[in-house]
């Protein structure tokens, strides 16, 4: 009985944990008055409404979606041929190949933002937006490889050569039949890779520059000079829009089954 | 026979990597033949096969059909259908687009592609599940399926590859039946592998029976079952009687037992099925070790002088108790002659 006292205090404790500061916010976010405070002096929504009117916000709000959508595609349109060729055949070199794709995981964010920093954007002056695209592509890629060779080893293989026989080139057989089965695996991956590169933060901070920055860096930029809940409304918002993609994934792709 | 093959496999050997295979394989297949290769796993003969798929490239030797040479011809420009031992339907396209894949990619237009593939699926008695995906097909209706996804593109030879063996006893009958119609009715050239014996027997034409990667022996399930030539066709065919012979005579413990037929000098063996065995008279003699009512039959191990001997006598005849000494026979003129041992 006292260990069953005990582990539902240690659910709780773990729950308080993770859902306490996103109830903080919330409740931050909904606040009547001018400063970021907890418990809120008053209930009201100008906040959440002036998130809409800050002009950083927008722009920053515009290059994390660009950032999300297209870095992810991207990484898609490398990670899936790799994913592809490391399920189906034995490379040379597999397991390092399997070892220098998944880097960016390990490696911490600050590391690569400096590496990128300081050995693309500083000598080679690309454009931050530029140094930002890489970086999230290269970020996103070793989840796209991962969840899209999990797909991929669910299915047999042997159905290609069923295509070929019927005529089919292995090409064809790739878009006809590969691709068709394989695509929750990839809207699985598209949604961790965006959900990944959106709250992207060490590395993002590293290659921001003037006038060009994500939004979580401008968030913790705004802070430091405004300090009204409308970071905490932001942050709200996203803390819903992140929870309901993968709410609905969860629900129609079985999410979990991937990550 | 060689200028008659319609496929022929000639001196093929087959790899994976460093490991052999197959062997300097010589295979000549007649149209319209229905093939059964035949033999344990890991002897070779799903590698055969997939070397006429063109899925697994020869290390050496030549395939030729229908009079051409097709060695280096990539797999899906050969003419060969293969009905997989998984079905390997595709997933996500229902049954008439499953059989409607290869025709597509030909081409044809709309109304042939339709025309065939209703009498492809009504071939197989599947008329109505064109709809359906494959998930929701049984086992047996799904290699249905990938029997008439093969049958439309009209192959010149058709594989399958264990046809029978992912089927219940039922539906294995009935599939049998089936795959010696359609063979019938399509006139197609058919190689199937197995290893199942019974199987083997029932619907080939000719069986060819494979060990190591070799051709242990190749004839009509008549000469196959009734005469093997070697001791592991034999065991494999249900001689459980094998003994080896030496200048014409049986060897026992006692020395040798002289024959009362003259043999060949390359013969070095001798077989019998269980039911062969010839109990309650003979030259030999030997003591009951133990009975087994097996319904119709009752089933014996001796104990003898040549080894142990399995027999097998009409349950309606009187039983030998175990501890009973026995005289019994092998009739020379019904065992199997080996010239491999």
């Amino acid at each position: 009985m006292t260990s069953r006292l005990y582990s539902y205090l240690t659910l709780a404790l773990v729950f308080l944990f993770l859902i306490g500061p996103f109830v903080i916010i919330v409740a931050a976010a909904l606040s009547g008055g001018e400063t970021l405070a907890f418990p809120p002096q008053g209930l009201s929504l100008k906040w959440i409404a002036k998130v809409f009117e800050v002009e950083s916000f927008r722009e920053s709000f515009a290059l994390s979606m660009f950032l999300a959508i297209f870095g992810t595609l991207a990484a898609l349109v490398l990670g899936v041929p790799v994913a592809y060729a490391a399920s189906r055949y034995r490379l040379p070199f597999g397991e390092t190949i399997r070892t220098i794709v998944s880097a960016p995981i390990i490696v911490p964010g600050i590391i690569v933002g400096l590496a990128l920093l300081r050995y693309l954007v500083i000598p080679l002056d690309v454009s931050v937006g530029l140094a930002l695209f890489i970086a999230h592509t290269a970020l996103i890629l070793p989840y796209a490889v991962r969840v899209v060779s999990a797909s991929l080893d669910n299915l047999r293989s042997d159905i290609e050569e069923a295509a070929v026989l019927l005529g089919s080139s292995r090409v064809a057989t790739f878009f006809r039949i590969v691709l068709p089965n394989i695509q929750s695996g990839i809207l699985a991956a598209f949604i961790l890779g965006f959900v990944t590169s959106f709250n992207q933060v060490p590395v993002s901070l590293f290659l921001s520059g003037p006038g060009v920055r994500t939004l979580p860096i401008d968030m913790i930029w705004y802070m430091e000079i405004t300090y009204d809940p409308s970071v905490a409304a932001l942050a709200a918002l996203l803390a819903f829009l992140s929870i309901s993609i993968v709410f609905l994934a969860e629900r129609f792709l079985g999410f979990s089954r991937y990550v | 026979m060689s200028d008659a093959a319609y496929l022929d496999l000639s001196d093929l050997t087959l790899a994976y990597g460093k490991t052999v295979a197959v062997e300097r394989l010589d295979l000549p297949i007649r149209k319209g033949e229905l093939i059964a290769l035949l033999g344990p796993s890991g002897c070779g003969k799903t590698t055969t096969m997939r070397a006429i798929t063109g899925l697994l490239k020869p290390a050496s030797g030549i395939i030729t059909l229908d009079g051409k040479d097709i060695t280096r011809l990539p797999a899906n420009k050969r003419e060969v259908g293969l009905v997989f031992q998984s079905y390997a339907l595709f997933p996500h396209l229902s049954v008439f687009e499953n059989v409607a894949f290869g025709l597509r990619l030909k081409r044809l237009p709309s109304t042939e592609i339709v025309k065939k593939v209703e009498d492809g699926l009504a071939m197989v008695g599947l008329g109505q599940f064109q709809g359906r995906k494959p998930a929701e097909l049984s086992g047996g209706q799904q290699q249905r399926v990938a029997l008439a996804r093969s049958l439309v593109m009209q192959p010149k030879v058709l594989l399958l590859d264990e046809p029978l063996s992912n089927l219940d006893a039922r539906l294995r009958l009935e599939m049998r039946t089936e795959l010696q119609r359609v063979q019938r009715e399509s006139g197609v050239t058919m190689v199937f592998v197995t290893h199942d014996q019974n199987e083997a027997l029932a619907l080939a034409d000719r069986i060819v029976v494979m060990r190591d990667g070799r051709i242990e022996q190749l004839g009509t399930p008549e000469e196959v079952y009734n005469s093997p030539v070697s001791r592991f066709v034999a065991d494999f065919v249900g001689f459980e009687n094998i003994f080896p012979v030496k200048d014409g005579q049986l060897q026992t413990e006692n020395g040798l037992t002289e024959l009362p037929i003259p043999l060949s000098a390359q013969t070095t063996g001798l077989a019998w099925r269980p039911n062969m065995v010839r109990l309650g008279e003979g030259r030999f003699e030997g003591e009951v070790l133990g009975v087994a009512f097996a319904g119709g039959t009752r089933e014996y191990l001796l104990k003898t002088p040549l080894g142990p001997i399995k027999a097998e006598m009409d349950a309606t005849a009187p039983a030998f108790a175990p501890g009973s000494r026995l005289a019994f026979d092998l009739p020379t003129e019904r065992a199997a002659v080996l010239d491999r041992m």
